[in-house]
């Protein structure tokens, strides 16, 4: 994105680096987005129970500032590869939630023509190689992405979302190695909520924070506050122009929390009312974002009730649109698995 | 075609090949396990780093799941990996990739993306090298929509096979048995290819079917010179792919002979002899069948490393020469 013009800039010397690096309108369009998540993912809960969804979905909802900070800097064209939790990814990227919520219906205008759903959701138009129902499957793909952009000289960086669970997997340390002996333009980011599941990080990993693993891959290790928007803008910003300037991969630990349970079958057992409560209440990413753009004078309760508003629209034509998609013909369910056949 | 043919081994032939596709096609690269300057470990690769750069004869580190991720991921944004496993068997720390992302990508992704990566696996026994390094696991792969599974079995069909697999937008694994690696045979100098889903009727026969993979299919062809003497004609069916398998050429072949019998070295149950088999129980073929089907393949256990027990577990010619006499003679 852009930067904002120089006068305004000095204005905003003493502001976090994201009031000092875009422009109104482009913090505003972060807000409206992080709503789209937040309403994207209630409306697909809902849709869920009242039996209209089937399958399982997990819902991102408290992480939204971590998948619009680290999708700030990107371009259009540049990559990202995503988890089971990446509805937010799959928006903060740029697409379109009517697309989303008519693949989680199963229909052929969904983003995957029906064959995917929540958990494979991608766009590649924008640049979202897709979500992965296997934990740390997307960080050697992710890799291997780096390695087409430094290859044909795209200029292309690629970011690879995974969570803490995926860092105790034998892909994600192969693959950060590899990335690091060949200096590719990739940006590991650990969305680090706490819980693999329902195994807290204290019990399932050796280090106390997972950026401290970029230590033995020789690459800058870095912690971000996951719920404050424009600390995990910056260090994405940085990790950005780092691999753009082909000096290599950063790992960025992003510390959040999701408000709702693993998935659908999750009975909160690992964890009390009163942490999910603290993290809800005092430490919601969209409060904290929405506050700071009040404070700094970004915008106003009317400007944050048009942005509510003009989401809620957009959540109920995206599931208006899907209701009234067409299903596939079962037919074609052969269709996709080679070239060659459609 | 007036290409010069000439005598090539079969690594030499895909070497040959991986060398006109990278002049061909600039998103053509090799990745894999000491395949730079050491060569490979079977010397497949042999001197291609110094024509090509260490950019595109990439050595990965010592990471199956992690390399066979990154080609995955080359192959989905643009590129042409050519992947080498240093053993069929490692195949096995890498399943996670060939099988949920290789295969399944494009199919979940609703056809918006394709996976043209190609896998190279040094299969079989006969090399002493014991039980982690000398299986045969294509059936493995082979049941699975989304990849094809190759076993070329001689120097030109190598040659063109691969050849047809980098063209090919899809994941192909190429099964290669170690001991064909020397194998020599004529080889057209430039670029052909060959099919990927078609047999190939080796020997023509009137009295038995032999449907054979990979190393399998030269012993067959050795047994049926033998088997000739006894006046027993065998047609000798080298089946080339398993996925997708080229089931017409094998229903027609059993049509005529009446008899089948599948030869393969991997575990005998459970694999390509079931699948030929049954498929030859479902086709119009079934009420041509006047003797019941043999399957010739793997003992039921690891592969031992004493030579002599590492070949009492797969079939040799002698057991392809007495099934076959059994099986035309009605002693079953």
């Amino acid at each position: 994105m852009t930067r904002a013009s120089k006068a305004v800039t000095d204005s905003r010397a003493n502001l976090p680096f994201v009031y000092r690096q875009y422009s109104a309108a482009q913090l505003r369009e972060v807000l409206y987005k992080m709503y789209l998540i937040r309403r994207f993912e209630e409306g697909a809960e809902e849709c869920y129970t009242r039996g209209l969804i089937h399958g399982t979905m997990h819902l991102s909802i408290g992480q939204e500032a971590s998948a619009m900070g680290i999708c700030m800097p990107l371009a259009q064209d540049d990559q990202i590869t995503s988890t089971h939790r990446g509805h937010g990814h799959c928006i903060a990227k740029g697409a379109e939630v009517k697309r989303m919520f008519a693949e989680f219906f199963g229909k052929t205008t969904g983003y995957c023509k029906g064959r995917g759903g929540s958990m494979h959701i991608a766009d590649v138009g924008k640049g979202n190689l897709g979500a992965n129902g296997i934990v740390g499957g997307g960080i050697p793909i992710a890799v291997g992405a780096a390695l087409s952009a430094k290859m044909m000289k795209t200029g292309k960086v690629v970011v690879s979302f995974f969570g803490d669970g995926a860092n105790n997997e034998g892909a994600f340390h192969e693959a950060l190695n590899m990335a690091a002996i060949w200096k590719l333009p990739v940006i590991f980011v650990c969305e680090n909520n706490g819980y693999g599941m329902s195994t807290s990080t204290a019990r399932s990993t050796a280090v106390k924070n997972i950026a401290e693993r970029a230590a033995a891959y020789s690459m800058p290790g870095v912690i971000v506050n996951g719920n404050i928007f424009s600390e995990v803008a910056e260090a994405s910003h940085q990790a950005v122009a780092r691999a753009r300037a082909g000096e290599g991969p950063t790992l960025i630990e992003s510390k959040t929390y999701r408000h709702r349970g693993h998935s659908k079958s999750d009975r909160n057992r690992y964890r009390t009312k009163e942490e999910i409560e603290d993290w809800m209440s005092n430490r919601d990413p969209i409060t904290l974002f929405e506050s700071e753009l009040r404070e700094f004078g970004f915008i106003d309760n009317k400007g944050i009730e048009a942005i509510r508003d003009a989401v809620a629209q957009e959540i109920a034509d995206g599931i208006e649109f899907a209701k009234a998609s067409p299903s596939p013909d079962v037919r074609d369910t052969g269709n996709y698995v080679y070239t060659e056949q459609a | 075609m007036d290409a010069m043919v000439r005598e090539l081994s079969y690594a030499q032939a895909i070497q040959e090949a991986m060398a006109i596709a990278m002049d061909m096609d600039e998103r053509v690269f090799l990745m894999g396990e000491d395949i730079g300057v050491y060569g490979g470990a079977f010397q497949v690769t042999g001197d291609l780093v110094e024509r090509f750069g260490t950019e595109r004869v990439i050595d990965t580190p010592i990471s199956e799941l992690g390399g066979a991720g990154v080609a995955v991921g080359a192959a989905l944004t643009g590129m042409r990996p050519i992947f080498e496993f240093q053993f069929s068997d490692f195949a096995t720390l890498a399943m996670e990739q060939i099988v949920n992302q290789a295969a399944k990508i494009r199919f979940m992704l609703g056809g918006e993306v394709s996976v043209p990566v190609v896998m190279r696996f040094p299969a079989g026994s006969g090399t002493g090298a014991a039980a982690q390094h000398s299986q045969s696991l294509e059936a493995w792969l082979g049941h699975v929509p989304g990849l094809k599974v190759i076993q070329p079995a001689t120097p030109y069909d190598a040659k063109g096979m691969l050849l047809a697999a980098v063209a090919d937008p899809d994941p192909v694994m190429i099964f290669e048995h170690k001991l064909l690696y020397k194998m020599k045979g004529p080889v057209p100098e430039g670029y052909y290819t060959v099919p990927i889903g078609k047999a190939d009727i080796r020997r023509e026969g009137r009295d038995l079917t032999v449907v054979a993979t990979s190393i399998m299919v030269q012993k067959a062809l050795d047994a049926a010179v033998v088997l000739e003497a006894e006046g027993i004609d065998v047609e000798v069916v080298d089946l080339r792919t398993i996925r997708p398998m080229d089931k017409q050429t094998v229903i027609d072949s059993v049509k005529k002979t009446s008899r089948l019998m599948c030869v393969y070295e991997a575990v005998k149950t459970l694999g390509i002899g079931a699948e030929v088999s049954a498929m030859i129980a479902e086709s119009e073929a079934f009420d041509y069948l006047d003797a019941p089907i043999v399957r010739l393949g793997g003992a039921e256990t690891p592969i031992p490393y004493n030579p002599e027990l590492e070949k009492a577990t797969v079939p040799q010619i002698p057991d392809i020469i007495t099934a076959a006499r059994d099986l035309v003679r009605g002693a079953r």
